[in-house]
């Protein structure tokens, strides 16, 4: 069994940038990342973030994804990358199981860093598992990673950030978006996203939802209805739409099933996405030297992944022994980016969440 | 179908790939997963569910929620949205669970 000190699962941007915080202090880590590739949804990404110039604003996803890589690979003595491979055990005393092509290996850790994401939420209604019908980020992984259209038409569910941002990505790429619909009064994203996609004549609905797919093997149409204050269905308001695509954004959940796998202590947070373990203010989990850091803690923008990365490789290699020489520089730096991150109206989400961790006594 | 022109990104021809789909030679090309080159196919069914035998397609495209499950070179259950097409590969609709050892 080969033995490391630090352990990074998940290869998108909170693991590339613990991996690169930690190779600067000395520590040598190994990526397990499922995916044939690093970079994690980064990579269809074609939109420029927002934010500030140290989280890449103003840089498209994708190029971010290239950056944080190159960070990595510029280590190649430190950082070790195993990609298509899945941990499918992780235990109490730090040994993890690997699956790679078929093979099962154990490797033991003396820290792990879990930023294993999260996963597009479904959505419940009459025959919603026709073929057509998709998760927004799947359809932005065929069309910018695959360069294949998804069809020629299709109907957004859900009017957040992912949604106006892959509307408009589908119009770029030349498929008609129909409709934007949004079950509360009021649309869910930046304005400036909206104002992109009203621009292009693209209807955003608010207090309408999707109430029914029809097709055959494959989906060919849906009816939609207005909403009450109650998002209860409003009799006699059911419109028919043909579409052969069918989006679903209706946000994520952290990916924190390996957690459970060390019952360490788990908390049901919805303004953070759904299940996320509790955790000190260094992101530490209840099970000591297993750490979280990215969406597996709280669903937020890749930019705050990037720094909870940053941050949670800052504090794993100093409890390694490895005090990154700017370590008190750095700590306070990541610290207030994260605020300002989550600053504002739209941070609001997170910081109700984050709240509600905290009664727990631990502190993120 | 391919994306010809984009404002941002920009997709070169790749070497095509072929394989067969139920038994039928197709064609894909190099960088696709299973699952996109058989939706570039118009292929939007990929699998069903195991007690009704709905039809099912891809639905998160990133290996996560197991829609998109086929057997491939006689292996059930491989997650063709995650799954590098290959020169050669047989492709074939799964219609149940799969067993684990033939």
């Amino acid at each position: 069994m080969t033995n490391y000190d630090l352990v990074i699962i998940g290869g998108g941007p909170a693991g590339l940038s613990a991996a690169k915080i930690a190779a600067e202090a000395g520590v040598k880590s190994i990526i397990i990342e499922r995916d044939y590739h690093l970079g994690g949804q980064l990579v269809k990404q074609t939109h420029m973030f927002f934010g500030s110039e140290k989280q890449y604003a103003k840089t498209r996803g994708i190029d971010i994804a290239k950056i944080l890589v190159n960070n990595v690979m510029d280590y190649p003595d430190s950082i070790e990358v195993m990609t298509n491979t899945t941990v499918v055990g992780l235990y109490d005393d730090m040994v993890l199981t690997l699956l790679q092509n078929e093979s099962y290996s154990k490797i033991k850790a003396k820290s792990i860093i879990i930023a294993t994401g999260a996963s597009e939420k479904f959505l419940a209604f009459e025959n919603n598992d026709l073929p057509g019908i998709y998760g927004a980020g799947a359809v932005q992984t065929l069309m910018n990673v695959h360069g294949v259209l998804p069809g020629e038409n299709v109907v957004m569910v859900g009017s957040g950030n992912i949604g106006l941002i892959v509307s408009y990505q589908l119009m770029q790429a030349g498929v008609n978006v129909k409709a934007v619909l949004e079950a509360s009064p009021t649309i869910g994203g930046y304005k400036v996203h909206a104002s992109k996609l009203k621009r292009l004549g693209v209807d955003i609905l608010t207090s309408t939802s999707i109430k029914k797919a029809i097709g055959k093997d494959k989906l060919e149409k849906i009816i939609i209805s207005k909403l009450d204050n109650d998002w209860n269905y409003i009799e006699k308001t059911e419109t028919e739409i043909e579409t052969d695509v069918l989006c679903i954004s209706v946000g994520l959940s952290p990916q924190s099933r390996l957690l459970g796998m060390i019952e360490a202590k788990m908390k049901y947070v919805p303004t953070l996405g759904g299940l996320v373990a509790v955790i000190n203010k260094h992101h530490e989990t209840s099970i000591k030297n297993i750490f979280v850091a990215g969406d597996v803690c709280g669903v937020e923008e890749a930019s705050s992944a990037i720094v909870e990365g940053c941050f949670t490789g800052l504090i794993v290699s100093e409890r390694l022994g490895h005090k990154h020489q700017n370590h008190d520089k750095l700590y306070n730096d990541f610290k207030s980016q994260l605020q300002n991150l989550r600053s504002g109206p739209f941070g609001k989400k997170t910081r109700t969440g984050l709240e509600e961790l905290r009664r727990d006594e631990f502190v993120k | 179908m391919r994306i010809k022109d984009h404002p941002i990104l920009e997709f070169k021809d790749q070497k095509p790939l072929h394989f067969t789909y139920n038994d039928t030679l197709v064609e894909g090309q190099f960088g696709d997963t299973i699952a996109s080159a058989l939706h570039n196919l118009g292929i939007r069914k990929l699998s069903h569910s195991i007690k009704d035998k709905r039809a099912r397609g891809f639905y998160c495209a990133i290996g996560n929620c197991a829609s998109c499950n086929m057997v491939v070179n006689g292996k059930p259950n491989v997650r063709t949205c995650v799954t590098l097409l290959e020169e050669g590969m047989s492709v074939k609709t799964q219609v149940n669970k799969g067993v684990l050892y033939d």
